[in-house]
Formats: structure tokens, sequence, C-alpha cells
């Protein structure tokens, strides 16, 4: 099946392996990526604030082209999935966002189209059973650690991926691929976000806080969704504990690539 | 005086916020990760901004501190969104003239060769407008 994809700016920058193992991955599990034509970047942050209407513009224009070719619209970036479904859910609840937004775009649009993290793409639309099939080099005995964060289940009555408090989409995709999850008390805590670059000091805090008891807890590696996690556990986790984008491992225990072993080299460099 | 209760009834317009909701268990604040930076704390602005005392939360250094991690939004027991009060009153601030916390200048100074995009349109978009 082809589905709709807004890969994101960081996605064809920092983080190529998010896309191009996503890519390549849901090729394997019989789904295309379709990406939205000139799309535009997401903001990176959805403003809570009512009357902010030109900032989620960009959103409402890929889901609008998504709802046209009838296709659920699916995302790999953390943050790009939380301000287009966060978008989406204005769109459709709040008719005076969906009136100002729909009088820019000059195309009417009330939140029709499916929105869906790539985790719920294997999980809802794959089925765990035939990404088991699928996996060629089970990661057997490897243990990790999910790190969800805040912007995949957050706030949950928006984001509804999976029990707020007590997720466990990221765990199932860590047994799909024949691995072991370890479960630690940090992985839906905050790393520190986009206030590491004027205050560091937090970001370490934050940051090691999350790999400390990751690896408190036998995580020999922890995995993640999102290039700012990415970002903030590599440079301020203070531990050496590899970091790897979820595709990268997709792609490994699928047999398309030594992912684990590149990404760690990259941790490294 | 009637220009604090302007701001108040711009912060709850904006937010779409009822801070009568909140029963002061102080649960935001217990979850917040940023709650050492923080001279006022997520219940305080709860608190500050049903009283109408607005003015020290827009002076205060902790509206840059909120990391929009949405903690306090889902773990708060009468659905108040404290975050939500957060954004109102930091966007009363730097919607103003002259009035950002972030410009693109600044920004060469913090970037490494690793920062990711998502970085720096996050931080443009809560710290300017």
């Amino acid at each position: 099946m082809n589905v709709s994809y807004f890969p994101g700016c960081t996605l064809k920058t920092k983080a190529k392996e998010l896309d191009v193992y996503a890519r390549r991955c849901a090729e394997v599990l019989g789904v295309t990526l379709e990406e939205i034509e000139n799309w535009q970047c997401c903001g990176g942050v959805f403003s809570t604030a009512k009357d902010e209407i030109a900032s989620k513009l960009s959103s409402v224009r890929a889901l609008t082209e998504a709802r046209d070719k009838n296709q659920p619209l699916v995302t790999v970036c953390s943050a790009c999935h939380n301000v287009i479904k966060q978008t989406n859910h204005a769109m459709a609840n709040d008719a005076d966002f969906a009136l100002r937004a729909n009088t820019y775009t000059g195309e009417p649009y009330n939140g029709e189209t499916e929105v869906l993290h790539y985790l719920e793409l294997l999980r809802d639309v794959v089925g765990w059973d035939k990404v088991k099939a699928a996996v060629k080099n089970p990661l057997t005995g490897k243990k990790i650690g999910a790190y969800y964060g805040c912007l995949l289940l957050r706030p949950g009555k928006v984001m509804a991926m999976d029990d707020v408090e007590n997720p466990t989409i990221l765990e199932d995709f860590i047994r799909a691929i024949g691995a072991e999850p370890v479960v630690y008390a940090m992985r839906n805590e905050c790393c520190g976000g986009y206030v590491t670059l004027e205050d560091k000091a937090l970001a370490k805090k934050k940051s090691s806080a999350v790999l400390e008891n990751a690896a408190a807890m036998g995580a020999e590696m922890v995995v993640t969704a999102c290039p700012l996690c990415m970002y903030n556990l590599k440079k301020n986790g203070g531990c050496d504990l590899p970091v790897v984008y979820l595709t990268a491992l997709l792609a490994e225990a699928l047999g398309l690539t030594d992912a684990t072993h590149g990404c760690k080299e990259e941790n490294n460099g | 005086m009637a220009e604090h209760k302007n701001y108040k009834e711009q912060i709850l317009r904006i937010s779409g916020v009822n801070p009568l909701k909140c029963m002061r268990c102080g649960k935001c604040s217990g979850t917040c990760p940023s709650y050492d930076e923080m001279e006022y704390h997520p219940h305080q602005f709860v608190y500050m901004v049903e009283t109408g005392d607005i003015e020290p939360l827009m002076e205060s250094k902790s509206l840059y501190k909120c990391l929009t991690c949405f903690a306090c939004v889902d773990r708060c027991p009468r659905n108040v969104e404290p975050a939500k009060l957060v954004e109102a009153v930091r966007l009363m601030v730097i919607r103003q003239q002259g009035q950002n916390h972030m410009k693109p200048d600044d920004i060469p100074a913090q970037v490494d060769e690793d920062t990711p995009q998502q970085l720096l349109m996050s931080a443009l978009r809560k710290y300017s407008k």
C-alpha cells in the first residue's frame, strides 16, 4: 500500500538515517512512503496558543494533500508527528482555528486525515507479526531501552498512540526485532528539548538522568525516534551508552545494513 | 489595574485555560523537568494568572525554561493544562515590538556540527516572533 509521508527538515540533513531506513524498511514490509510534494518545515514545536494560525499552516497543507490522496499521513520524527497530529486535532475540534486556517489555504479541511507515526504504521498497518516474519537478523539477546521522551506520547488525549504513562509500543517493537526491552522509569521524561540551545546545564541534567537510569536497569543501548532527543542524549547525556534511531535498528534486523554498528561509530565520532 | 485585567483576559483567551479549575495540588510543579531552573513554577503561573498578578511572570526568565514537554498537561488531575498558560504569557511578551528572547544572530554561537535543524526551529518558534 501507499501512504503519504512527511519527512521534515532534520530527516533531510542531520538525521538522514531516519529517513533512508524508514523508506527502505517500509518497502520490505510492503508499504511505499510517498513524500508530500513541496512540504514545508513543521516548525518543530506546536504552539498551544489558540490564536497562533500561520505557524501551523504547513501542517494543514500536508494534511490536506494526504486527504486529497485518500492516504494516511506518516511521519518518523517525533516533533513533526507531534506538531502535525496536534494541528490535525485542532482542525477537527476547534472550529474557530479551522475557519481561520482554511481562510488562509483556501481549501476546506477539517481534520479528516489519519496521522500515523512510523511506529503506529508498524503496529497498526503492517502488524508486529509481519515485522517479526520479515526479520532476517534478529537482535537476539540485545538489551535495549526504549526512549519515548515527550513528543511521541503527550498530550496523551491528542496523540493517543499508547498509554501515556505506561507505553508499550517501543517495547513491542524491540521484541518484534528479536531483542529484549529494558523498562526504566525515565523513558517518558524530557531530554531537555530546545532549551539546550541556551541552557546546556539543564540539558545535561535531564539527558544524563535518562541515560544513567537506562544503564542502571541494564540497557546496552537506547532507541529513539527524535533527532533532538538523539542530539541531547549524545551531546549532553554524559555517558557512552549508544543511542540509535529506531529505523536504523529495524534496518539491521531486516538485514538491510549493520545499522547499530554504524551508529556506534557515529556516536564515538 | 485596568491594564492588568486586560493581560489576564488576553492570556485566558490565548490559552483557553480556566485557572479556577485548579485545586492547588502542586502536581504540575512536582513533575516539571525545569522546576529547579524556574523562579515561578507551573502551579504559581496558574495562581498568579488567576489573581491577575501577571507582570512578575512577564518579567521572569521562567518563561524561557518551559520545555513544552506537556508533563504538567497530562499529569494534572483537573485538566488545567498549566503549560498553555506559560505559552500564553510568553507570547504576551515576545509579541511586543523588540521583545524577542532570541534573534537569528544569536544562533551561530550556539551551534555545533551536530545541531539538528529541529533544535533551531523549535527554539526560534518558542523564543521569537
